[in-house]
């Protein structure tokens, strides 16, 4: 089994899809049938694919596992370097398991260009499992600036009114986020003198240094994140995204961000991460406490729930750089929860817009009556996200909130402010959609869940209550990896703290 | 049979092959008048082909000849090599486009022919005076060649422009030029490369720093490098759609290759003074590039602009003064030459009833009426804005690289962020092209030599970095040359 080059295949399975896309002809309905089952059967096998990682990874070891290495560009030590180890294993999890049910809930909402729609959603599957898994910063930046093609492409060609205004926002936001990282990546190459991420993480670069490289990955994590200020492009693209492309873009894309945290700005410029966390927290409860505000305001639903990322990404954030063990794996566990109810929720919102073709609040009301199981469906995710207990959401948020207690309390004061509000935009919404008289006219002849969409929806609800009733499996996985990756940060911040008194002594 | 020959004519054999042909084609011309156009054109293409395998390579060291006036390293092969392929597929161009719009003339293959030897002459000069020789036999040609369609009032305007200010720069590299020989004694650059070494106690005098600046100010107006980039849109745009393609790839490879050797080679030891010019220059070239080209309607007027921006991310490369640095405007040329080909083949494939247009609002909704086209556009636009992993982006890494490298952290950081407004005017063809609704379709005959060079560019583009490494290793040799004495 350790033979096979199993990253790989993961990665670059979905692009034997797109070929095999390419090759079909025909007409009209029978070849987007045949498009839209390449694709499913497709992102269905890298699932199964990736799934072997999980099972064959090895717990006990905090090292990088599956490694593949290939010589790529001579002459500067770049290398086709991949790898996961407990930190990044899960995202990978995560992409391979939401681009099947992408392609599922794209399956009638998508009725032009369905073969160009597909091979953007396989094209962005490979960037992003890739992105996961590279060891190389050059082969990681290629990853994760390539995500942008595809989904400027899924947002400007398949999506709302307002499509173009989105696409460029989000282009153009990352972007200049990601160049600025690119030099502090190049930069960094000339104090190791390695590309290599593993040997990267071992090296020491000076204090002064570490500042400026710090805030330049910041100009790009954070704009992915994304954290407030930088925000903005999140409502405009979640709203006009078609659901699927929300569903991407709220489950994994935002995660991006927060890995690239965890994987360079904590372990590489660690000084410079305990220098700047005072900012990561007033950033962080800034998003947290306004954003939860906002979305109380909101009278579009899809609004609502991007505006709902970004708080449970503050959470995400704080618990990063809270840097004890709870918070990190809490940190990790709100990403993988967010990941699946964000992207449930934006399913949700998308089951009633393909239904009714509009996503105020105001259209809908008393959905109960004609959607019992709809109504259903949507209370579980509305309480995941809630962060009830027994619910995957519980138990990221509390572990968050229990690590930052130890690190910062009016932190976590302030930031469970935020779990309180999000019941309250959360659960009002949901007054308001489900809840109440069926009044309206246009709603009268509103049907339920088709067996497409409970098909959708299974895995994720038994992923909510699995991992809110028992996260073992998870955390066993995340256990080595960030216990390594805190007991080095809690060594930069101890040496920190010397130079601090050194420095008061004088 | 060659061992024979002069060694000294041998070491020029690709020029001498080219002027040849060029006087022989100029002759059947003469007496075959319009008839023998085609037949002349891809005569042209083959001696083009033919010189591409004379270019010596796997050189190992630099050769001189002719007493010194011309060199022949690696470094001069490389660039060699990038021109006469550049202007190869610009002929190809040509030949498709000429048979459509009845644009025979005779003239221009072999125009393009001697202007194609000035451009060898510039790569492999060694003295000031081959230096000048060669970069006029190129301006020359390249007036005539641009006013062209002499009954078309924008193609003689765009002539006449080029020609004015053209001459000025001429003027002005050739001020440059006396001001170093009076000052130093030499025009030879080895001798004055020893010369300034052997003046390196006491600085340059300042006649030959006020020198280097004249001769870098008429080599920036032929890169097309802002403050002197003036004549480039109106020439982009007034020139036939061929001639333009020409125009942005072969001599800007060229002037670019000889500005690398002129600075780094004899003036190797004055970078401190330079490097201000070179920075200054890029940093505004790739602003202006970047910022002048947002509301441009006219596709040609837009990729002059597109292609004053490249001048400056190479510049950056320059800029830094080190062999990685050459070693990224190298590798930038290249994959430059690539997309701006592969681009133009798109342009020449904007027709509408006959008829050639060139507003990029007329691109609307070609994602539907010719996806294949559509997808080729979009895949320049993205590699040019330099998103990964296209081959763009590649360019971009090594110039930026070797800017860090030289600690140069304002220059890299006003370029990544121009490259980011650049991305926007990129951007929105790609959106004209796909999120917008159809409008009439193009025609559908492109030409066969077209749609192969499309396909090939596009392939080479999108690929690159499955095997960046021929190129890598081709662009490094070439660039050690440089820095090996």
């Amino acid at each position: 089994m350790q033979d096979l080059p199993l990253l790989s295949l993961v990665i670059f399975l979905p692009l034997v899809g797109v070929a095999f896309i390419l090759l079909i002809r025909g007409e009209g309905e029978v070849q987007n049938r045949n498009v839209r089952n390449v694709a499913l059967w497709t992102s269905l096998a890298t699932f199964a694919l990736s799934i072997l990682l999980w099972t064959n990874f090895d717990t006990t070891t905090s090292a990088f596992q599956f490694e593949e290495e290939i010589p790529w560009i001579p002459g500067f030590d770049i290398n086709y370097h991949l790898g996961v180890d407990g930190i990044s294993v899960f995202f990978v999890l995560l992409s391979t398991l939401l681009t099947p049910i992408c392609v599922l809930a794209s399956w009638e909402a998508i009725q032009k260009h369905v073969k160009e729609y597909m091979i953007a959603f396989l094209v962005l599957e490979t960037f992003m499992v890739g992105m996961f898994c590279a060891l190389d910063f050059v082969l990681f930046y290629l990853f994760f600036e390539g995500v942008l093609i595809p989904m400027f492409l899924i947002i400007g060609v398949w999506g709302g009114p307002a499509r173009i205004y989105a696409a460029f926002k989000l282009f153009l936001y990352t972007l200049a986020g990601s160049v600025l990282m690119l030099l502090a990546i190049l930069t960094i190459y000339f104090y190791a003198d390695t590309f290599d991420i593993p040997t990267l993480l071992n090296v020491r670069i000076p204090v002064e240094t570490q500042y400026w490289l710090w805030l330049a990955f910041l100009a790009s994590f954070a704009v992915k994140v994304p954290m407030w200020p930088v925000h903005t492009w999140l409502p405009d693209a979640h709203v006009e995204a078609p659901t699927a492309g929300s569903v991407i873009l709220a489950g994994v894309l935002l995660k991006m961000g927060a890995y690239g945290f965890l994987r360079f700005s904590i372990p590489m410029l660690p000084e410079a991460s305990v220098y700047f966390t005072p900012l990561i927290y007033a950033l962080s409860i800034i998003a947290i406490i306004y954003t939860s505000l906002v979305a109380l305001a909101q009278e579009d639903m899809k609004k609502l729930i991007a505006y709902s990322s970004v708080a449970h990404m503050g959470f995400v954030t704080i618990g990063i750089f809270a840097g004890n063990t709870q918070s990190v794996e809490g940190a990790i566990i709100v990403m993988l929860s967010h990941g699946f109810v964000s992207a449930a929720l934006f399913l949700c919102v998308g089951v009633v817009y393909d239904r009714m073709h509009s996503r105020d609040i105001a259209t809908y009301g008393g959905l109960v009556h004609r959607m019992p199981l709809y109504a259903f469906v949507f209370m579980v995710f509305m309480m995941a996200s809630v962060g009830l207990p027994g619910t995957s959401g519980f138990i990221g948020e509390f572990l968050v909130l229990v690590g930052a207690f130890q690190a910062n309390t009016w932190v976590a004061f302030l930031a469970a402010t935020g779990v309180i509000l999000g019941a309250a935009y959360m659960l009002w919404l949901y007054r308001r959609v489900v809840f109440g008289e069926l009044t309206k006219k246009s709603l009268k002849d509103i049907l339920d869940l088709s067996p497409r969409e409970i098909l959708i929806f299974a895995p994720l609800i038994l992923l909510v209550f699995w991992m809110g009733l028992y996260p073992a499996p998870f955390l066993d996985v995340l256990h080595e990896s960030v216990g390594n990756l805190v007991e080095r940060y809690e060594l930069a911040r101890i040496a920190a703290e010397n130079v601090a008194m050194v420095n008061s002594g004088k | 049979m060659l061992s024979d020959l002069n060694p000294d004519l041998v070491l020029a054999l690709p020029e001498l092959f080219l002027v040849v042909a060029a006087m022989g084609l100029l002759m059947v011309g003469v007496f075959q008048k319009e008839a023998a156009t085609g037949g002349i054109l891809i005569t042209a293409v083959l001696a083009i082909a033919v010189a591409l395998l004379l270019v010596p390579t796997g050189l190992e060291e630099r050769a001189t000849a002719f007493g010194g006036l011309y060199v022949s390293d690696s470094f001069s092969a490389f660039m060699k090599l990038l021109v006469l392929l550049g202007t190869a597929l610009t002929l190809i161009m040509a030949h498709a486009y000429n048979e459509r719009e009845g644009f025979a003339r005779f003239e221009y293959p072999v125009l393009v022919l001697f202007a194609t030897v000035g451009m060898l002459m510039m790569l492999s000069a060694n003295d000031l005076l081959s230096l000048y020789m060669g970069l006029e036999l190129q301006s020359l040609s390249l007036y005539v060649v641009a006013a062209i369609r002499r009954d078309s009032l924008r193609s003689t305007e765009a002539g006449l422009k080029y020609i004015v200010l053209g001459a000025l720069a001429s003027g002005m590299l050739l001020y440059g030029a006396s001001m170093i020989y009076g000052f130093t004694g030499t025009t030879n650059f080895d001798s004055l490369a020893a010369h300034l070494i052997d003046a390196g106690e006491t600085g340059p005098s300042t006649g030959v720093v006020v020198g280097i600046v004249f001769l870098m100010a008429g080599l920036a107006f032929k890169i097309s490098a802002v403050p002197f980039h003036m004549w480039t849109p109106d020439v982009y745009e007034g020139a036939p759609t061929p001639v333009t393609a020409f125009f942005s790839v072969a001599p800007k490879i060229a002037a670019i290759g000889l500005l690398l050797r002129v600075l780094l080679g004899p003036f190797g030891e004055l970078v401190l003074q330079w490097q201000q010019i070179i920075i200054a220059v890029s940093i505004a070239s790739m602003v202006l590039g970047a910022l002048a080209a947002l509301n441009q309607t006219n596709i040609k007027r837009l990729m002059a602009y597109s292609s004053i921006g490249h001048v400056g991310y190479a510049l950056v490369g320059l800029a830094a003064g080190t062999e990685t640095g050459v070693r990224g405007v190298l590798i930038y040329m290249a994959i430059y030459l690539f997309m701006n080909v592969g681009t133009f083949c798109c342009i020449l494939a904007m027709r509408q009833k006959g008829r050639m247009t060139e507003e990029i609002s007329d691109l609307a909704g070609l994602a539907k009426t010719n996806p294949a086209l559509a997808l080729a556009f979009a895949i320049f636009m993205f590699s040019m804005a330099g998103i990964p992993p296209l081959a763009g982006f590649f360019g971009k890494l090594y110039v930026f690289l070797a800017a860090v490298e030289a600690e140069l952290y304002t220059l890299a950081i006003i370029g990544v962020l121009a490259s980011v407004v650049g991305a926007y005017y990129y951007l929105r063809i790609v959106r004209v092209m796909y999120f917008e609704e159809a409008m009439e379709g193009f025609d559908r005959s492109i030409g066969r030599e077209v749609v192969v060079i499309l396909g090939g560019t596009a392939a080479v583009v999108l690929l690159f970095f499955a095997y960046p490494a021929p190129l890598l290793n081709g662009a490094a040799v070439a660039a050690a040359v440089l820095f090996a004495g």
